[in-house]
Formats: structure tokens, sequence, C-alpha cells
């Protein structure tokens, strides 16, 4: 149950006072969370164990994940093929690690880009105001308007189907959130005396933008950025798995569901198993941002 | 309050009309003519040409766009390239079998999410609430299609119990509307619980108890009225995140609403079929959102006594 | 005070500690607290926010949530120690024969109901009866707390009442039930000056019809002055000063107290720079050697910074925690 809040702010009082200054700093709040958050430290883990086994794929490996086998088309799981053949005889174990490429590039690359996008496109929003605020925002509010789903298909259906084109409609549909979140704080901020005493001494526009607003933002753009992730590789999977997304032969997990789909009866296997590697990797990283949610930013709103 | 209402839709149309510009754009400077799509490489040049006339292919793109948006306010999204019929006909027609689809996954959402979210807070950080916060985000990780992929293997093809596809009978409706409301009750219970537990931090809460209210009236009678107050805005944006998975849930289950609608459009590169679709359900999404202000505000006294 | 004899006092907090277990340890937000209340008597308590008087407040109510608890003493109320009484004899005792009333009124009442449905439940819950005389009985109780048209804002939320107004409603709610004991905490202190002298004359008023007891925690002397009968400071946790209102005034003991004196705003004073006590509440984590005033104290000396006082008698009504009283007088 939660605190009366009368004694809550008494015994807050005293922290604040003394502990200001390690409280403040990120890198301690994250070492807080690896010390009290079991589950947030072992989905770290297993996100590190992810990407080295994306990055040594051919390490991992058993097989050429684009080796065709027409001979040994769906066989079941056995020594040789831990989780079986698909239907073109590939080994489905070794499409699930190359796999892992996809959906991490796709899960960080874009999500970077839209936030530097929207980063950049808040700040000037909020710092500035006025008409530039007005177009951006209404910017944002036409893209989080469309149903993102239907949004990054229609952009597919522009751009074409490939994975780089997935990097560009993802991006596309993400910056806005970002711009909000980042568009907020540097309103609220703008109004602190800092700024208005830098600002009072003639210093540059975007030198106050990006050396005084920026890092004020940062501990709320690490966490939007963990949580953002999982979002991502989430549309990839969706996109692809429509079709549209990813193009065959790409080892790319949506894509192994939607050709494995027709053989879901008969040997499930080929589609349930890259179904549950996204599964797995997107909850890693919403245990991550969860938990670094908590440590760092608790009254950020979902 | 009326003014307020007005205002909001007054927000509302330069919006749609944005949406409508994106998608419009987008989809016409896409390289591939329209007529090819239509008649594919068997047609003579000339024909190729009077198409092109009666079209208006050859105007500026905005005053196509402008045309669009004319035709559209009176109902007019145009022929469909495959199927040759009023892209408007084949969205009434899809229109009610989405809504069907959404309404029930959203009603088992709640059902599921709410009282998840309402236990979970009241036993704030014991077992039973880090359980039901791993299930519930459990319930937001998993991909649409995993669940209904588990659920055809399981219920139709191991059990038997529920057919496979189509949506003629209620018993083709249960299982993809379980799997679009699994989906959406982690995010649900997620906010319910993180809504309630910011109420209980209320100094209200404190006088409810130094009145000598029990534990669970104080928690249902004091703070989850409070906090459900803002659950109504997350249905509204549950609409646009119900859209998007109907989409997925359409497709594996083969049901005729928008979603599949707008998947066969872009598999045929039908343009007009997916610009429809686009806009309507994106309206659809801002026509809820107005909605669930006006239902906030009636069940709000600090807005609606104003 | 304590020449009296027990069945004077209605309350009797009998050196409570109240610790809170954090993260980063055991917080004595209440460190062996002894303060007692005779029947129909106001009693100030006074510190600066942090001191522990709320949390001595949430005690005696049983309202402290997790991580606190009061871990050691005994808090007797009309022959009984509230700390051995199960959750459901503390929740018939709560808003009965103790209520409260805070600091904030707008926060303090639900936003989301009538004022009169919230002041109602406060009647229902310990007393059978039915809503129509709950109805009634609130009407008279809003006239007897002086707010005027009374039928008309018993349906009225409480964003569309005045600070003032709120007020009158949260100790109309508290005095629904006729408690022996009104728990006051910085009940004027988001009011207006005008508004607070209204407050703290309808409060007197109430004890003076009622013979409530009143504890009444705040940080202002004026108000103390206006209301109170006999005045514990708090400092730290500890209570540093316990005297009537008239030496407190007139012979402020405790150096902390004495600063608390000299830093209320005088229109005749001289001296044109108000004082303040300098530094600032010790952390709690961390409390100094010795005496906890000691570092902020003006005439602190060696023995200050090694031993903890006791509370020592210098009158009959009058203790101070300060060695400069070591020998029980000045």
């Amino acid at each position: 149950m939660s605190e009366c809040t009368e004694t809550v702010t008494e015994i807050e009082e005293y922290d604040i006072e003394s502990e200001i200054a390690e409280n403040d700093n990120i890198f301690y709040k994250i070492k807080n969370m690896i010390r009290t958050n079991k589950v947030a430290a072992i989905s770290g883990l297993l996100i590190i164990f992810i990407i080295i086994v994306a990055i040594f794929a051919p390490v991992f490996a058993p097989h050429d994940p684009y080796a065709i086998d027409l001979l040994s088309r769906l066989k079941g799981p056995s020594a040789e093929h831990l989780l079986g053949t698909d239907e073109l005889g590939r080994d489905v174990l070794s499409r699930i690690i190359y796999g892992s490429r996809v959906s991490l590039f796709v899960g960080l690359v874009p999500t970077l880009l839209s936030m530097i996008i929207g980063t950049v496109l808040g700040l000037i929003s909020g710092y500035f105001g006025g008409k530039i605020d007005f177009v951006i925002m209404r910017l944002a509010d036409v893209v989080l308007a469309f149903p993102s789903l239907l949004l990054a298909m229609v952009i597919m259906y522009t751009l074409g189907a490939s994975t780089f084109n997935l990097f560009i409609a993802l991006t596309i549909i993400n910056w806005a959130g970002t711009a909000r979140v980042v568009r907020s704080q540097a309103m609220s901020l703008k109004e602190k005396e800092f700024i208005e005493a830098a600002k009072s001494i003639g210093v540059k526009d975007s030198v106050i933008m990006f050396k005084h607003l920026l890092p004020n933002c940062l501990p709320s753009l690490i966490v939007l950025f963990t949580t953002n992730i999982p979002g991502a590789i989430l549309s990839e999977a969706n996109l692809s798995f429509l079709g549209v997304g990813a193009q065959p032969p790409e080892a790319s997990w949506g894509l192994m569901v939607n050709n494995g789909k027709k053989f879901l009866f008969t040997n499930p296997i080929v589609a349930l198993a890259p179904g549950i590697a996204i599964l797995i990797i997107v909850l890693t990283f919403n245990f991550l941002g969860d938990g670094l949610r908590d440590a760092i930013d608790p009254y950020m709103k979902e | 309050m009326a003014k307020y209402f007005f205002k909001r839709i007054l927000i509302a149309v330069p919006v749609l009309i944005g949406v409508a510009f994106i998608t419009f754009m987008m989809l016409n400077v896409v390289p591939g003519d329209p007529i090819t799509v239509m008649m594919r490489e068997h047609v003579k040049p000339d024909v190729i040409e009077n198409l092109r006339k009666t079209m208006h292919l050859d105007d500026p793109a905005i005053i196509r766009f402008l045309r669009f948006l004319g035709d559209a306010l009176r109902g007019n999204f145009g022929i469909s390239y495959k199927l040759s019929r009023p892209v408007t006909d084949l969205i009434v027609q899809a229109f009610p079998v989405t809504i069907k689809l959404a309404s029930t996954a959203a009603i088992i959402s709640w059902i599921i999410g709410i009282p998840i979210g309402i236990i979970s807070a009241i036993r704030q950080s014991t077992i039973i609430d880090q359980m039901f916060m791993g299930f519930a985000l459990f319930g937001v990780s998993m991909p649409v299609f995993l669940i209904g992929l588990l659920g055809q293997y399981t219920f139709s093809y191991k059990l038997g119990w529920l057919p496979v596809s189509g949506f003629e009978s209620w018993k083709q409706l249960v299982m993809p509307a379980l799997v679009l409301g699994w989906n959406s009750a982690g995010t649900i219970a997620r906010l319910t619980r993180s809504n309630l537990l910011e109420a209980m931090k209320n100094d209200y809460i404190r006088t409810a108890r130094a009145k000598g209210l029990k534990e669970t009236g104080v928690v249902v009678g004091h703070a989850l009225k409070n906090s459900l107050l803002p659950v109504i805005t997350i249905m509204a944006i549950q609409i646009a995140s119900l859209l998007s998975g109907s989409v997925i849930t359409e497709s594996i289950f083969g049901i005729p609403g928008i979603g599949r609608l707008s998947v066969d459009a872009i598999q045929g590169r039908d343009m007009p079929l997916l610009q429809g679709s686009v806009v309507f359900a994106t309206a659809l999404i801002i026509f809820g959102n107005i909605c669930a202000d006006m239902l906030y505000s009636l069940v709000d006294p600090r807005i609606r006594v104003e | 005070m304590s020449e009296m004899s027990n069945e004077q006092f209605l309350l009797k907090i009998n050196n409570i500690k109240t610790h809170f277990f954090t993260k980063r340890g055991i917080v004595p937000a209440v460190d062996g607290v002894t303060i007692e209340i005779p029947y129909g008597k106001i009693i100030g308590i006074v510190g600066e926010s942090g001191c522990g008087k709320s949390v001595t407040s949430l005690s005696v109510l049983g309202l402290l949530q997790r991580p606190g608890k009061t871990v050691e003493g005994s808090i007797e109320f009309n022959g009984r120690n509230l700390l051995q009484l199960n959750k459901a004899q503390m929740r018939k005792l709560r808003g009965n024969e103790i209520s409260m009333i805070f600091q904030e009124p707008m926060t303090s009442l639900n936003p989301v109901y009538t004022v009169g449905k919230q002041v109602s439940e406060a009647i229902t819950i310990h007393e059978n009866i039915s809503k129509e005389e709950a109805k009634s009985k609130v009407i008279e109780i809003f006239k007897n707390v002086g707010i005027p048209e009374a039928e008309k804002r018993f349906n009225a939320y409480p964003h569309q009442l005045s600070g003032g107004l709120r007020q009158r409603v949260m100790i109309g709610m508290a005095m629904s039930c006729s408690p022996k004991l009104l728990i006051a905490d910085e009940p004027t202190t988001a009011l207006d000056v005008t508004i607070e002298a209204q407050i703290l004359h309808l409060m007197r008023e109430l004890r003076d019809k009622n013979h409530t007891s009143i504890m009444m925690i705040t940080h202002n002397l004026g108000v103390v002055a206006e209301i109170c009968d006999y005045v514990y400071v708090m400092y730290a946790g500890k209570v540093m000063e316990q005297t009537d209102i008239n030496e407190l005034f007139e012979k402020p003991c405790h150096p902390y107290t004495e600063g608390l004196m000299r830093s209320i705003p005088r229109i005749h004073s001289k001296n044109t720079r108000l004082y303040s006590i300098k530094g600032v509440v010790p952390n709690l984590l961390k409390l100094p050697k010795g005496c906890r005033f000691s570092p902020r104290c003006d005439k602190a000396t060696k023995k200050c910074f090694t031993q903890e006082p006791e509370l020592y008698k210098i009158d009959n009504n009058h203790s101070v925690r300060c060695f400069l009283y070591e020998n029980g007088v000045r």
C-alpha cells in the first residue's frame, strides 16, 4: 500500500539535503537498480548475451541459414537440426540465430534515429515556442493520430518492402512521441533560473538547447530509448509477418513465422520457434525498460 | 462545456486533413502507374492515355488531393483497382466486422486487465503483485500473431474446440477476440495499477482512513473512482492499438474487416482501397478520442459542474 | 502538569519511538516522546517540518503506513493502550472518538464526491442511521461550523467551495461523531490570515461546547498564542521544552525555543532583519552526537557535543531538555 504523503514528505526532506549529489547521478541509479532489481539485471544480461550471439552468429549457428536442402524439408527436431528444418530444408535454429541480427538492428537503429529527430524537434519546439512549435506539434499530432501499423504499411507501400525501408518507416512513425516528451521537459526547464541566466548573458540558443536543456532531458531519454526498442521490434515483426517488411530469403523472425504458418498443424515448430524468440527479446527489453524507469524516472507517465 | 467540445472538434478537423494529406501524398508519389496495376501489360498506349485523362492522373498533386478530399467528404473514396467496386462500399461492409471484433476484444481486456490491476495495486510489492505484473508484461510483449497461432494450434487443431478461421458464427468470434483482448489486457492492467497507486497517495485517502473506513472501503469507495477516470482516456488510446492489432488478427483468422482490407490492398497494390481504409480507420480513432473526452467530462464533477 | 493525577488525562503518549525502516537505514522520526493531553484542553505541538510532530499524531491514530512503525512505548487513550488494539478496534475509534483534520482542505477532500456525502459517510460508518437522518445531521453540523446555506452546500463538490469553507467542512466531518480528541495538523496553514482567525475561533468554540480535547500541530507560534493552553516544542524527534502558554512567551528557556520566538516577525521591533536559526534540521539518519540541537545552538558548550541532555524540570509545569537547566534553575 502507498504511504501517507505527510510522513513521506518529512522523510524525503532529510534525504534531499544530504544525498542529492549521490542521487542525481544516473550511473549511481543504474548501479542501484542492478543491485535491487534482479529481474531487470537478469534481463540486461540476457540482452548482452543476445547481442553477442547476433555479432558472432556464424560461430554460434550450426548451419548456413540460407543453405537450401530440398531433400530434408520440414524435418522435426533432431541432433543434426535442433529445431528442425523449414519448407526449403534450411536449419531453423541457424535462421533464428541470424534473425537476432535483424531484430536487434531494427530495435536499435530506427529507435535511435527517431529519438535523435524527436529530440531535436522537441527541443526546438519547446525552447522557441510560437509558430515553429505550432507547426512541429501539429505534425506530431497527425503522425500520432494514425494507427502506427497502418502508417508503417502505407510507408512500406510507397517505398517498397525491404529491410532498409523498414528502418525508414519505423523512424518516421516513432519520432513524434519523443518530440512530445522532450518538448514538455524543455518548456518547463526554460523557465528555470539557470536558463534565464544563460540567456541574459547572451549564450547562443543552440548552445542553451544542447548544452543546458539536453543533459537535463537525458534521464527521460534513456528510459524512453529502452521502452521504445520493444515497440520497434514488434513493429518489424508485424510488418514482416504481413509480408510488407523483410523479404525472402532474409532470416527475419516475423517473416519466418509468416512462412511457417502454412505448416502450423503439421510442423508447428517452424512457425512457433521464431515467434517465441520475438517474445523473449521483447520481454527482456520490457523488463529492463521498466526497471530503468523505476530507477531513473519514476514519475514518467506510460 | 459545449464550447470546449466545439474547440475540441475544431482541432480534430485539421489533424484529419493532415492525415488525409500525408496518406494521399505518400500513396500518389509511388512509382508504378496504377493503370499498369489495373490492366497488367497488355494494353494499348492510347487506352492508357485515355484512362490517364479520365482519372486526372496528369493534374498537379495538390489539385488531385483537393479533389480527393472533396470526394471523400461526400463519402466517395474512389473505385478499388482490384475489386472494381467503390471503396466506400467495401469499407461499409468491413466496418461492422472490425467493430464487433475490436469491441469484444476491448471488453475482454477490461474484464481481465482492470481486476488484475486493482489486485496488484492493493497488494503492492507482494508476490501476487509481482506475478500479476510479470503476467501483464508477458501479455504486452507477446506478438499478436504468436498468440493467434498458438490459439489456432491448441484450440482448433489439438482440442478441436473452436474453428480455425472465418467470422460467421459466435464460435468464430471467440478466439480472435481473445487473442486481440489478451494483448490489450496487459496494458490495461499496468495502467490501472499505476493509476490506483497514484490515487492512493492522495490526501483524501488519509482522510477516508481517519474516518475509520475499512481498507477495502478506502480503495473501492475513494481511490478507485478517481483512478478509473484516467482509464477512460486509456480506452481511447486503446482504440488505436486495437485497430493495429486487428490488422494482424484479421489476416490470421481470415476475418473480412478493415484490417484485412488494408492488407489485401497492400498485397494487391490497390491504392484507393489502402488510402480509403487508412483514412477511415484514423478518422475512427480521432472520433473515438473525442468521445472519450466527452465521457470523461461527464464522469468527472470537476469538469461537469463548471 | 505532571503533578496532575492520571485520571485527568484523556491521552497519555508515553515514551513512544516511531521509526521508518527505509532502504538507507532506520529513521527515528519520533524518538522517545511523552505527551499528555488533559480533558478539554488544547495542547500545542510546535516545531519545524520534519521534527516528528505529524508522525506523532499519525502514530496516535494508527495511520502510519509502511515503512513506518511505532516500536516502543504506549499510547493510553481513556485508559486503553492504543498500540495493543487490533485493526477493527482501531477503526472503531478513528473518526468516532479520535478524529483528525489536515493541513490542505482541498486535497484532503475527495474531488469526485459531494462534501455532504463525505461527511455523511463519516457518520454512517460509526452510527447506524438512515441516509435521511444522516443528511439532516450533516446539515445541522454544517450550520454549527458556520457554513452558510448549509442545505445548498450539502450537494456541492469540494472545488466549488472556498478554502475556508472546505476547512469548515473538514472540521464538521471531524466533529460529526463528537470525538473526545481532535487532532488538528496545521489546520490553518493553507488559509488566509482572516480565515485562520475564524477557524481558530470556531475550534475554541467547539472545545468549550463539547469539552473536546484538541492536539494542535503547528509550526506557527501565532496560532499557539491564539488557542493553546499548554505547549510541547519538538526538535528532530524529541520534545525540547514543555510549558504552559504564558510561560512560553514570557520565559522561553531552551535556545531552540528562544530562536523560534525571535524568528516571529514583530511590528514594533527595532531590528529590521528577522532572526533565523542558523543551519538546517539534521538528517535523522546521521544525527549529531550529544544534543541534537548543538550544531545550531549559540550557547552550546563542550558537553553539549558529547552528551545527550535529559528533560530537566525547572518548574511545576515547565521542563527543558538543555544542560543549562541541569540544576533546575537558570
